[in-house]
Order: C-alpha cells, then sequence, then structure tokens
C-alpha cells in the first residue's frame, strides 16, 4: 500500500489500530500505557506546531500546559464549575499564555535560541508564582477529590480516559494536517526557513508567529486539563516544572519535527521505552538517558527525526529522477 | 526593617554573588569563544560537585583543596567533550547546538539520577560553624573563603587571558576567528582549550560551593538560570560583565529572599534574565552582535 | 511609479546612502549600477522597508510609504529578491514560489498552479520537486526571481539578478526580464553584467559612495567622466580619451 498515494490510508490505519488497541487486554497497564503515549502525542504536538513547523524553538512550553491544568482545576475546586468545563477552560488559558508570551517575545525581536532561553524563563516565572499564591495551593498543590462519574470527568474504566485523549489527539492531528495544506501553514515554513524572504514576500511575520503560538497554547492548556483530571493532582513542580517542557521537544525532534505523525512515533516510542527500562531495570531516568542520547544523535546525523528514515527511500528515487532530467543543459 | 539584617542579605549576596560570576565565567568564554550556548554547564557543575563530595566523604580530603583534584580533571573532561563530541557536532544553526548541549544535559542528569538518587547532599567540616565577623555582623566563615577563593579564580583566570600567549590567543580566536586561523593559530585546539578552561572554572566552582551548599541530581538546573542570567546581564563574552552581572544577581536572590520570602523571592533571576533579553540583549558591557 | 528623494541612511558615521533621488515610471526597466560598495543594495533595502530612513521621501503609485513594514509594502506590489539568494532551503522548488503564489491566492492547489505557471516562465518546470538547497547559485537566483514574480508584483526590485551566470545563461535571464516587463511589471535593477545594463535599460542611475553621480539614457551614462572615474579611479577618463586618440592615429 503506497501511503504517498493515499495518505489517508495511513490516518484509517492509524485510527483502526488506536481504536482497537484498549480492546486488546483489560489490563489496566496496557491501557494507561495507551494514554500515556497518546497523552505526549498530543503535547509533544503542540511543541511541533511551533517548533518544528513554525521554526520557534521554545524551552518553555510547559509554561502553557500548567496555566490550563490549573486554570481546569481553579475553575473546578475554587469556583466549583463542573470539571467538563476545563476544557475549554484550559485551552483559552493555554492560547492567552501563548499569545501573551509570543507577543512579548516577538515584539523584542527575539528569535532562535534567545527565544528558546526566555520561554524557559517565563515558565520558571509561572512555577514560582504558582508556588506561592494561596489560589494555586502553593507548593502543596491542588488535590482533585475522586468522585468517578462521567459528569465529573473522572472514570473508574480508563478506558474511556482512553478515548477522550484518542479524541484529542486526533484533534491535534487534524490540526497539523490542516497546517500541511493551508496557506498559514506554507506561511509558517517559510517563516521557519528565512524570516527575511517571507517578509519581502508580503508576510506578517509577527502576527503569523502569535498565531500559531496562541493555537499550540491551546493544545497545551488542553493537555494540562486531561492530566490533571488522570492523575487528580497537580503541583508547580509537576506542571511548570521543566520536565515536561524537555518532554514535549524531545518527543517531537526525535520522531520528526514539522511532520504532521512525528510526535506521535516519538511519544509511543518513548513510552516503550520508559516501559522497558522500568521492567528491567529499577533504575529511575534511564529512558531519559536513551532519550537524551537519542536526541544528541538525532540532532547531529538525523536532523529530520526518525521520519526521515521513512522518507530516505521517496527521497533516494525523487534524487535519482532529478539528476537525469538536469543533464541537460543546468551549469 | 532593621539594618542588620539588610546588612546581612548584601553581605550574602555579595559573597553568593562572587561565586556565581565563576560558574558564568566559564559559561561566557564558552559562549565569546565558540559561541556555543552551553546548555549542559548546570548538570557538568553538579557531576563536579558529586564529584567533590565523593573525594570529601570517601578520601577525606578538605574540600577546598579538592580545587587541585577538580580542576585539571574537569579541564581534561571538558577538552575530551570538545574535542571527540561537541567539535564535531557544532555545525549548523546556533539552535542545533543548543539542542544538542540539552540532550548532553539530559543525558548527564539523568545518569547522576540512576546512580545518585534523588536526594541532597551536603558535607560538613570541622569549621563549617565558625563565623566570620564583619562589622556587628556575622558571616558563616566557608562563605567568606569560597568567595575570596572565587575571587582569586576570577582574578588568576583574567590574568591568564591577558598574559598569557594561551589566553591571548583565545582572545584573539573569539573576536576574529578567521584572522587568527590566518595568523597561525589553531583554532581548533584553542576551541577545545577553551572549553576546558570553562570546565575547569566549574571544577573549581564545585569546589567552593560544596561547603556552602547542596549537591542532588537537579542542582543543574538551579544554576543553568543564574549562569545564563549572569552571562546575559553581564554580556556575553565580556568577564567584567561576569563579574557585575554576579554581584548583582546574588544581591537580587538575596533581597529578593529577604522581600518576598523564600518561594516568591526566586522569581528575581528569572525577571532579570526576561526584562534584559527584552530590553537589552546585549547586557551590560557586551558587544552588540 | 516609484519616486524617490533624498533618500539618506547612516550607518553608525558612515553614510551608506547621500541624498539619493531617483524616478522609475510604469512599465520602464530602469537601472542602478555603481561599483561595489557604493550603498546600491542599501539603498534597495531602505526603498524596499528592510531600514529606517534617515532622511527622505519614497513615494510608490503616488502613495508614500515611508514608515510602512516590509510585508506591507510587498502587499502594495512591491517586491525585493536578495543579492545573497536567502532561499527556503528545506522546501522544495515548488513550496519556495508558492509562498510568493499566497500572496495572491489563498488555496494550496491555485497557488501552486500559479507557481507552476511561473517556474515554466522562468525555466525551472524540471527541478519543481527538488529541494531549494540543492540549486546551485544560477538556480537560487532564478529562484528568487521567480518567487518574487509568483507575488504578482507591480514594481520588482531585482538585485545582482545575473550574478555568477554564464554568458547563455544571461542571455536567458534578459529575455525573461523583457518579457515580464512586457506583461505589466515595472522593473528596476541592481547590476553589474554592463551589457545586459545597457540592452535592457532605458534609464540608468549611477550610484558612488552613496550619491547619485550620474543619471541619464544608457548612451548618455557610458560616456560620463565621473561614471568612468567611479569604476576605475580618478584619471582614468583622461587616459581613456588619450588611448582613444592615440589608436586613432595609429
Amino acid at each position: 500500500m503506497n501511503f504517498n498515494r493515499n495518505p489517508w490510508a495511513l490516518h484509517a490505519l492509524l485510527l483502526t489500530a488506536a481504536i482497537v488497541f484498549p480492546f486488546v487486554s483489560n489490563s489496566a497497564f496496557v491501557i494507561n500505557f495507551g494514554v500515556l503515549a497518546l497523552f505526549y502525542a498530543f503535547i509533544g504536538q503542540s511543541w511541533n506546531i511551533a517548533g518544528g513547523f513554525a521554526g520557534q524553538l521554545s524551552f518553555g512550553h510547559v509554561a502553557f500546559f500548567g496555566v490550563g491544568a490549573y486554570a481546569s482545576t481553579i475553575v473546578q475546586m475554587r469556583f466549583g464549575f463542573n470539571p467538563w468545563w476545563g476544557l475549554p477552560v484550559s485551552a483559552m488559558a493555554g492560547a492567552a499564555a501563548g499569545c501573551l508570551i509570543g507577543v512579548i517575545s516577538f515584539r523584542a525581536g527575539l528569535k532562535g535560541s534567545y527565544f528558546a532561553l526566555i520561554t524557559l524563563a517565563f515558565a520558571e516565572v509561572f512555577r514560582i508564582v504558582a508556588n506561592s499564591v494561596d489560589i494555586t495551593g502553593g507548593g502543596l498543590g491542588m488535590l482533585i477529590p475522586m468522585k468517578q462519574t462521567a459528569a465529573n470527568f473522572q472514570f473508574g474504566d480508563r478506558r474511556y480516559f482512553y478515548f477522550i485523549m484518542l479524541t484529542l489527539t486526533v484533534l491535534s492531528i487534524a490540526v497539523a494536517l490542516w497546517l500541511k495544506a493551508s496557506r498559514f501553514g506554507a506561511r509558517l515554513a517559510a517563516i521557519r526557513e528565512n524570516e527575511d524572504s517571507a517578509r519581502a514576500l508580503g508576510i506578517n511575520v509577527f502576527v503569523e508567529k502569535i498565531k500559531i503560538m496562541t493555537i499550540s497554547g491551546a493544545i497545551a492548556g488542553a493537555g494540562g486539563c486531561f492530566f490533571a483530571q488522570y492523575f487528580l493532582y497537580i503541583d508547580p513542580t509537576i506542571v511548570f516544572g521543566v520536565d515536561k517542557s524537555v518532554e514535549m521537544l524531545l518527543v517531537s525532534m526525535i520522531g520528526g519535527a514539522g511532520t504532521v505523525y512525528g510526535p506521535l512515533i516519538g511519544a509511543v516510542l518513548l513510552a516503550v521505552v520508559s516501559e522497558l527500562t522500568r521492567s528491567m531495570f529499577s533504575f529511575q531516568g534511564l529512558s531519559l538517558v536513551l532519550y537524551g542520547t537519542l536526541l544528541v544523535i538525532i540532532i547531529a546525523f538525523l536532523p529530520n527525526g526518525l521520519v526521515e528514515l521513512f522518507n530516505r527511500k521517496k527521497r533516494k528515487e525523487a534524487g535519482r529522477l532529478v539528476s537525469s532530467t538536469n543533464k541537460s543543459g543546468d551549469a | 526593617m532593621d539594618l542588620t539584617i539588610i546588612g546581612a542579605a548584601v553581605i550574602n549576596g555579595i559573597l553568593m554573588g562572587g561565586i556565581y560570576t565563576l560558574v558564568a565565567s566559564g559559561l561566557t568564554l564558552i559562549y565569546g569563544v565558540l559561541h556555543i550556548i552551553n546548555f549542559a554547564h548546570g548538570s557538568l557543575l553538579m557531576v563536579a560537585m558529586f564529584g567533590v563530595f565523593y573525594l570529601v566523604t570517601k578520601l577525606g580530603m578538605d574540600p577546598y583543596l579538592s580545587l587541585i583534584v577538580t580542576m585539571p580533571t574537569m579541564f581534561v573532561l571538558g577538552y575530551v567533550m570538545y574535542r571527540y563530541l561537541i567539535g564535531k557536532l557544532s555545525y549548523g544553526k546556533d539552535e542545533n547546538i543548543l539542542l544538542i548541549t540539552l540532550g548532553l544535559s539530559i543525558v548527564i542528569e539523568n545518569l547522576a539520577l540512576m546512580f545518585f538518587a534523588g536526594d541532597s547532599r551536603t558535607i560538613s567540616m570541622s569549621y563549617s560553624d565558625k563565623m566570620f565577623e564583619v562589622g556587628p555582623l556575622l558571616v558563616g566563615l566557608p562563605k567568606v573563603i569560597s568567595f575570596v577563593a572565587a575571587m582569586i579564580m576570577c582574578g588568576i583566570l583574567g590574568l591568564f587571558m591577558s598574559r598569557t600567549d594561551t589566553g591571548r590567543a583565545i582572545r584573539a580566536v573569539a573576536k576574529e576567528r578567521m584572522g587568527a586561523r590566518l595568523v597561525g593559530i589553531d583554532v581548533d585546539k584553542v576551541f577545545a582549550i577553551s572549553f576546558g578552561l570553562g570546565m575547569a572554572t566549574l571544577g573549581a566552582a564545585a569546589s567552593l560551593l560544596m561547603p556552602i551548599f547542596y549537591v542532588s541530581p537537579t542542582t543543574g538546573h538551579v544554576f543553568v538560570m543564574v549562569a545564563f542570567t549572569v552571562v546575559v546581564l553581564g554580556g556575553m563574552g565580556s568577564f567584567l560583565g561576569a563579574v557585575v552581572g554576579g554581584l548583582i544577581v546574588g544581591l537580587t536572590e538575596s533581597f529578593g529572599g529577604l522581600y518576598l520570602g523564600e518561594s516568591l523571592g526566586q522569581i528575581g533571576i528569572s525577571l532579570i534574565f526576561i526584562l534584559i533579553l527584552l530590553f537589552r540583549p546585549s547586557g551590560l558591557f557586551g558587544d552588540k552582535r | 511609479m516609484l519616486k524617490v528623494k533624498g533618500l539618506t541612511k547612516i550607518f553608525g558615521g558612515l553614510r551608506a546612502v547621500d541624498n539619493a533621488s531617483l524616478e522609475v515610471g510604469p512599465g520602464q526597466i530602469v537601472s542602478l549600477i555603481g561599483p561595489n560598495g557604493a550603498g546600491k543594495t542599501t539603498l534597495f533595502a531602505s526603498i524596499a522597508g528592510f531600514h529606517k530612513i534617515d532622511a527622505g521621501q519614497v513615494e510608490f503609485s503616488g502613495q508614500s510609504i515611508l514608515g510602512l513594514q516590509v510585508h506591507e509594502i510587498a502587499r502594495l506590489g512591491m517586491v525585493r529578491t536578495f543579492q545573497i539568494t536567502q532561499p527556503f532551503a528545506k522546501l522544495s522548488v515548488l513550496e519556495n514560489i508558492a509562498v510568493g503564489a499566497f500572496q495572491q491566492f489563498s488555496s494550496k492547489d491555485e497557488a501552486h498552479a500559479h507557481a507552476r505557471l511561473i517556474a515554466e516562465k522562468v525555466g525551472m518546470s524540471s527541478m519543481l520537486d527538488q529541494s531549494a538547497s540543492d540549486l546551485t547559485v544560477a538556480g537560487r537566483k532564478r529562484l528568487e526571481l521567480a518567487r518574487a514574480l509568483a507575488t504578482g508584483p507591480k514594481l520588482l526590485l531585482l538585485d545582482e539578478v545575473m550574478a555568477g551566470l554564464n554568458p547563455q545563461e544571461i542571455v536567458e535571464i534578459i529575455a525573461l526580464i523583457r518579457s515580464i516587463r512586457d506583461s505589466g511589471v515595472t522593473i528596476l535593477l541592481i547590476e553589474h553584467v554592463m551589457h545586459a545594463v545597457m540592452s535592457l535599460s532605458e534609464y540608468i542611475y549611477v550610484l558612488s559612495y552613496g550619491k547619485v553621480i550620474a543619471q541619464g539614457k544608457p548612451e548618455e551614462v557610458v560616456n560620463n567622466r565621473e561614471v568612468i572615474e567611479a569604476y576605475l579611479g580618478r584619471g582614468a577618463a583622461d587616459q581613456m580619451a588619450t588611448q582613444v586618440q592615440g589608436e586613432a592615429h595609429a
């Protein structure tokens, strides 16, 4: 089956596999694995659309995640709203944070490494604030009391969480697909490659960057809400700590930054490696050692991520075709 | 507020600032010469601090004397790291090397987590509790020793850079890479030496920090932010900037803790970092690149 | 179409462009020439909005564009190319040109279709799927031109679009530029390839040390003493005159 000619076949195949997955086994462990893999694919996609598609590498994407997690939890716990409201609230909160940080950073003309570092600093500021104010519970964090009913956005059977996460992940993939097919996405790619040229061709670089940061923030924010409902406990270190920023970046870069399925590939790989290392060795952190090493290797040798391995064959053939037609007169 | 408390905060800020300057000087050297934003700076410091920890607890060495061991070891480590790893990978976009050093820091931190587990370690020496008098104020002796030693180290580094041939070669490469190559300077060797020197300062800083701080696998995070802030505040590549920056950061941290409390007080450093990047990215003394 | 009056751009202590004025009428091909370092690219960049101008006026299609941002000026119809090419490296030739086309079309299909047309016009149809980073210098120059053309511009500022081309390619580009003009686009070019400048231009401005030292029809400018001296050095005009006389006697 040639997926290049018929990409919908690929989408359908993956979706079917994903839908069937939680019924393959009754084990909570397997389903949890699936939820986490999808979760990382989802928040990874948030990083991916800003970092991979638009070239704005951020080291502080957890800021949007945490804002969403706290927004939805606060709205539930402090204001008594139904937890399902958390989803739109967290998405909007994340979007607002993305927009704000984007405006501040891009107004000042920050790009590349400076942008990466300032986003790290912003996330740290958010973490410190969350650690210090009452409404977030300060350093103690916030606990969501367990009451497993559908109306309360909590489920005893994890399969329900799985399908919610699957829906969210499918949405994030749809966003990525839309970017690939739209003018907006093409402009972001231009911005990523060369901002001055993009400007000279009529692209309002500032506005486009803000737009993508906003969308990216919304996705990460929604991820925060889900996280809170799944684990029922959040605190500043967990939802504003640098670890999540790193994970969002890792799954995308390793899977393939700027590709639609990169974060999914990266997330599945991370989940598999995590489980394997946890069961084989009791060392905490081995999976990240492997992952960090993988990142270094990828940047050095496979900057387009693992996806490139799949594309290599296609590229070789295209290359051969092109070089034969070029012989006719190209200097 | 009581003058003595403020006075204590000032002293504390200055003392810690001196050490931050030392940590940051390695980073600014590496950036100034190699144009590498070394994200692994913090985690490498952590490794060195663990080294000091074991030298002290297993071999009974005095932490300040461990300088003799840590500095050369870190130098060699840095030299080798550059020659065989980073040097080979640092082509292409600026962000690539940032990502690579990020990857390295992840590997280093998690290896530390695997081998040392998450708890913090501290050391204590016979003189850990001794106090030093500064007017009406009492300051911990180790802190003072560390500060003085840090200033001496910075001074030595400064002299090295201005008086020795190698130091001059390094400055030449930092200013004009191609020109340096053309006058016969082995630029790759200078890069490796510079990276090694940067690591050596971390070795020194580790020996000076262990008596007054703690180490755990995540200590790196704290120092990365601090080091970057000092460097960015002072100006990438400026040593005077590192001194001034270290001082300002140390004082900010001290007063932040005093007026905003332990938790919110940490915000000062991140805020300085953000503000500098937004309004004066070349820092106080850096060249406007 | 384009009126520049007294444009001055200062960098630190250096007057890169000093009180320069020029005019380009609709449908014209006008050239800007001058020795290296004369400030030609800086002038282009200033006109197109990449630099803040220190003094002077720029009017495009009758309205002042001073203070407008680069992309706003581009959307008004003035598009520049870069002397040192800046392709979208990881994108294919087709995708590169399409970025320009997206100025006029909102759907990917339309933009790609238009990009193909432009590619054909420019002679790049066989390279559409190639990555822009694989192109030769000549290919990249052509790509710069194609990308700018795809935006449907009213005025093209072409910066040394012929540098690095072989004679055959130059002939092709000259024809291409003419046909672009014939399709209704006004062109202002910076160029060093003299015979191309002579054969294409209706009017020439000569820039030296940031100042416009001469302007006029090609035949007038080429014999202008100051122009010769700007390129070849002081006294060169006289030397050339004596040489010619010497040859005439011999």
